[in-house]
């Protein structure tokens, strides 16, 4: 080995690790400011929630702390004025055709996106990925035409599936990475045991998808029941979901008593927080925006 | 599409599985916007551009692209930098950052038009703030925080910063603990190791989350409405459009707005990404370390 | 940080966890070491000894449950690792993916506030001591396994620490590539002369590249000495298992004089060297393969009568597997030709046969 020489002289020295004291404050005072950034967004979030529940069950508030009476009435009022019952009705429907024909289409096409590779297939993920780029809004008022002009606008069918259309790529978003993550081996041991491929799919693949399937349908449903804008665009007066209806009852706040809006709004909250619970016993915060390029729910 | 000549049975039958879906993406969103682009084009009166040229001479319509981009940028300036200190101090996994976590995931679903009613409740000229604030005479004099920009400014901020909370927090986890432990051995401080480590490889992911939640608020509509005065200063696009297509029933120039709306967005989006290019070659070629 | 040292002083350094279920244990126990000046030490032991705790702890990665370090006169495990100044070098390279091999090694000169212009010049000098010369602007994406590694040292040492910590650098290349950059890691210590301390699970590894071996389990040390001393005389049989005594037996205690034990049980008799306080009735004996011979003439002591059970072809010498009357197992290194199922007999001299306290239950 030769040596290498190089005269020290030519070299600068190093300088010597430099000390920095007066840090320690600096580092807890940004820590403090921070903490309270959070604290003050969730305080203020959680008390525009509860002037709303508040408020919901108040006979009569005016500019006081708290209202002057009590009563629950408001929510039968509610109940009664907005139809809620039918209301309900229609957004199970929508929401439940929904996360079923979104699971149907969109897991076998987040197996064939997982497991082949095809001709196209890039303009075909660009193709699925697109609905969740581009807002609602954007495709929705062309959507909305079209619908009507086929004489869909309106209907039920129409809001079920215009909000189809963000649903199923996310269903391949959410699953695509699930069946990636399977070993192929599995599948071929099944083919060498002879299974041909429906057999394979019912037995081995929907068992081991099983949790992803139950994330997809999970953050579908939490999704769908939030999302307005599609359905605005689509839903006749007797296909609106909860979260349009809402926002009828609070453009006509003036007109109605806007306690039974509040109470409106919070059996809205209600359902969508009972949803969110149960999807985040079962998945991770972080998928309901995604690890991947994805578009957020905009209700 | 999916007129693959099949090798052998059972083996490329698989990719016919992505048709359904495929199908249905074509019929129901490129057809619709292929449409409405066609559509677009041809107004109840006038030639080709005629729409275009409306929306733009209109004095209640051009205004509303300007309109909504000082709603839209701001909020997801406001979003997207406030979100990374505070990601970046929850990164390390703990009882606190699950904690946050899950109690940041709430507003995400409460959906804008029940943030909307919070509002109005909240911060209206009587609700609790205004109390709250004579009280303890912070300030005299009535807020006006509701049915104007600031109310929608604010809504586009509680909607949107948990979204860009968690996109960040996730980009931030994913970066390799050990380079920062790595760059501390070699003489970093906290704030070096954020300077030199992470923003340098957060940057592609900061730009595509920016990208996200910027598409996300210009296209806010239920909140323009409900928290905001939609005659004048928060009149924004997705209002323009509406109106054309449910209260005009104008459904050419409807679409015409819609493509305008998308065709702003795609601008703003493209000059992000090419800012993320142009920043990512940088720490590679040279330039202070 | 100084440049030079005398030493380096743990004292009784303990770091504990809080284990599942709210059992705290001490992943390290009092490890109490001295480093010189230039010396190289490498903690051995299987995963979990804690030796990669102890770097973590020395680096400031970890801080101290109690316990000191010490560097000559000034106490550092109050500091953090931004101030220590030693070179570290990561099990999976940690080079930052968005620098070059360039800024990769000058990012420790670079953070002391050296201009460019002087940095420049003694990255060229790291890489040319790693043979690297060339690749600065390469990204680590683009490197190989090896000189990624070769980058992960020079980032190390270009700073010229007084002391040099490595995470078992070898451990994510293949055996090749182990073998020609164990060897360019004892060049590059033989040309700067400065303090290392080793981590590695690998025993042949510590053996070739180290002044001093630390063998630790459990958190715990269990021997320190020279490679000579640990090979030959294992200070427990913790130590005996894990520098390859492979043949492990428990025997009933015959009888002992003057540090030679004899330990009797139906199919073999062996006599040995005592190495620690005995208990009990019975002992455990190690022995390593290399030194179980087969036994071409009469021996006086030490000679048990086995058949082979099978054999590994190795080459110049083969690993035979063989079984006493007893049902007990021996491997032994011969380059004698035997087959399986021969009956044969073997020897162990007994300087050799290393006898320990019995660790409880059967072989």
């Amino acid at each position: 080995m030769d040596q290498i020489i190089i005269p020290r002289e030519r070299l600068v020295a190093i300088p010597a690790v430099r000390t920095r004291k007066g840090n320690a404050w600096a580092l807890r005072a940004w820590r403090a400011l921070l903490a309270g950034v959070i604290t003050l967004f969730l305080v203020n979030v959680g008390l525009m929630i509860a002037a709303v529940a508040t408020n919901s069950f108040a006979s009569r508030w005016l500019g006081t702390w708290l209202p002057q009476g009590w009563t629950p009435s408001w929510y039968v009022d509610a109940w009664k004025e907005f139809q809620l019952a039918s209301i309900l009705w229609v957004t199970v429907e929508v929401v439940l055709a929904v996360v079923l024909l979104a699971l149907l289409i969109g897991v076998p096409a987040a197996y064939a996106l997982a497991r082949r590779d095809f001709p196209g297939k890039r303009a075909v993920l660009l193709l699925f990925l697109l609905p969740l780029m581009v807002p609602p809004i954007t495709y929705g008022i062309p959507l909305a035409t079209v619908l009507y002009q086929t004489g869909l606008g309106g209907t039920l069918a129409g809001v079920i599936l215009a909000n189809l259309i963000p649903a199923a790529p996310f269903v391949i978003l959410v699953m695509t990475p699930f069946i990636e993550q399977i070993d192929p081996n599995l599948e071929s041991a099944a083919r060498v045991f002879g299974a041909n491929t429906w057999r394979m799919f019912v037995h081995v693949l929907v068992p081991l998808l099983a949790p992803g399937i139950l994330a997809a349908s999970l953050l579908v449903l939490v999704r769908t029941i939030a999302l307005f804008e599609l359905t605005f665009l689509t839903a006749g007066p007797d296909s609106q979901t909860l979260v349009v209806a809402l926002y009828y009852a609070v453009f006509a706040a003036g007109v109605r008593a806007p306690q039974s809006v509040d109470a409106m709004a919070m059996i809205y909250m209600a359902v969508t927080l009972v949803w969110l619970l149960i999807a985040l016993r079962f998945v991770n915060p972080t998928q309901l925006v995604s690890r991947v390029k994805e578009h957020p729910q905009t209700a | 599409m999916a007129a693959a000549t099949l090798r052998s049975a059972g083996f490329d039958r698989a990719v016919l599985l992505v048709v359904p879906a495929a199908a249905f993406m074509l019929l129901l969103f490129v057809y619709p916007f292929i449409y409405g682009l066609v559509l677009s084009f041809e107004p109840k009166t006038g030639g080709a551009l005629a729409n275009y040229h409306k929306f733009f001479t209109t004095s209640n319509l051009w205004p509303t692209i300007g309109t909504t981009l000082k709603l839209a940028v701001p909020a997801t300036i406001i979003n997207v930098f406030i979100a990374v200190p505070i990601a970046y101090r929850m990164r390390v996994r703990s009882r606190w950052q699950r904690i946050a976590t899950a109690l940041l995931v709430v507003p995400i679903t409460l959906g804008t038009v029940l943030i909307a009613e919070g509002m109005l409740t909240y911060f209206g000229p009587r609700g609790w703030l205004a109390q709250f604030l004579q009280v303890t005479h912070l300030y005299d004099g009535s807020i006006r925080l509701t049915h104007n920009y600031w109310g929608v400014l604010i809504s586009l901020v509680v909607s949107g910063f948990p979204f860009t909370f968690l996109l960040i927090l996730s980009y931030i986890t994913g970066i390799d603990p050990v380079l920062a432990r790595a760059a501390a051995t070699l003489g970093a401080d906290p704030k070096a190791q954020f300077r030199h480590i992470y923003l340098p490889l957060l940057a592609p992911g900061l730009a595509m989350c920016f990208c996200l939640a910027f598409v996300q608020a210009f296209s806010v509509f239920p909140s323009a409405v409900l928290l905001g005065a939609p005659a004048g200063p928060t009149r924004v696009i997705s209002i323009a459009a509406y109106e054309a297509a449910f209260e005009q029933y104008d459904y050419s120039l409807a679409s015409a707005i819609a493509m305008i709306m998308g065709f702003v967005q795609l601008l703003i989006v493209a000059f992000v990404l090419s800012l993320r290019g142009w920043f990512y070659k940088g720490p590679v070629t040279g330039g202070k370390g | 940080m100084k440049h030079d040292f005398s030493e380096l002083r743990l004292d009784r350094v303990t770091r504990r966890f809080a284990g599942a279920g709210g059992n705290a244990f001490n992943a390290l126990n009092e490890l109490s070491l001295t480093v010189r000046r230039g010396e190289f030490i490498a903690l051995l032991g299987p995963s979990g000894c804690g030796k990669s705790t102890a770097l973590n702890c020395i680096a400031g990665l970890l801080p101290l449950s109690s316990g000191t370090i010490g560097l000559d006169d000034t106490r550092i495990d109050t500091l953090p690792p931004e101030r220590r100044g030693f070179g570290m070098v990561f099990q999976n390279y940690a080079l930052f993916p968005h620098m070059s091999v360039a800024k990769n090694i000058g990012f420790g000169l670079r953070m002391r506030g050296m201009p460019q212009a002087d940095v420049a010049p003694r990255v060229a000098k790291a890489l040319r001591l790693v043979q690297l010369t060339g690749q600065e602007h390469k990204l680590p994406g683009q490197l190989s396994g090896g000189q990624q590694q070769r980058v992960a040292i020079a980032r190390a040492i270009v700073i010229e620490p007084p002391l040099i910590l490595m995470d078992e650098p070898l451990s994510n290349l293949d055996a090749k590539l182990r073998l020609e950059t164990r060897s360019e890691i004892l060049r590059i210590h033989r040309e700067l002369g400065r303090a290392t301390i080793y981590v590695t699970h690998d025993q042949d590894e510590a053996l070739s590249l180290a002044d001093r071996i630390v063998v630790m389990k459990d958190g715990v040390v269990q021997q320190i000495g020279t490679p000579e001393e640990v090979y030959a005389q294992p200070a427990n049989i913790h130590v005996a298992r894990f520098m390859g005594y492979r043949n492990v037996v428990d025997l009933p205690i015959a009888g002992e004089r003057d540090g030679h034990v004899t330990l009797e049980a139906p199919d073999m008799k062996l006599v040995g060297v005592r190495k620690l306080p005995l208990d009990g009735k019975r002992a455990a004996v190690a022995m390593r393969p290399e030194e179980i011979a087969i036994a071409t003439e009469p021996a006086a002591s030490n000679v048990i009568a086995a058949r082979v059970d099978h054999v590994e072809y190795g080459g110049r010498d083969s690993l035979v597997e063989v079984v006493t009357a007893g049902g007990k197992r021996l491997h032994l290194r011969s380059s004698t030709k035997v087959a399986a199922g021969a009956n044969v007999y073997v020897h162990v001299p007994p300087e050799r046969v290393l006898v320990y306290p019995s660790e409880g239950g059967g072989i």
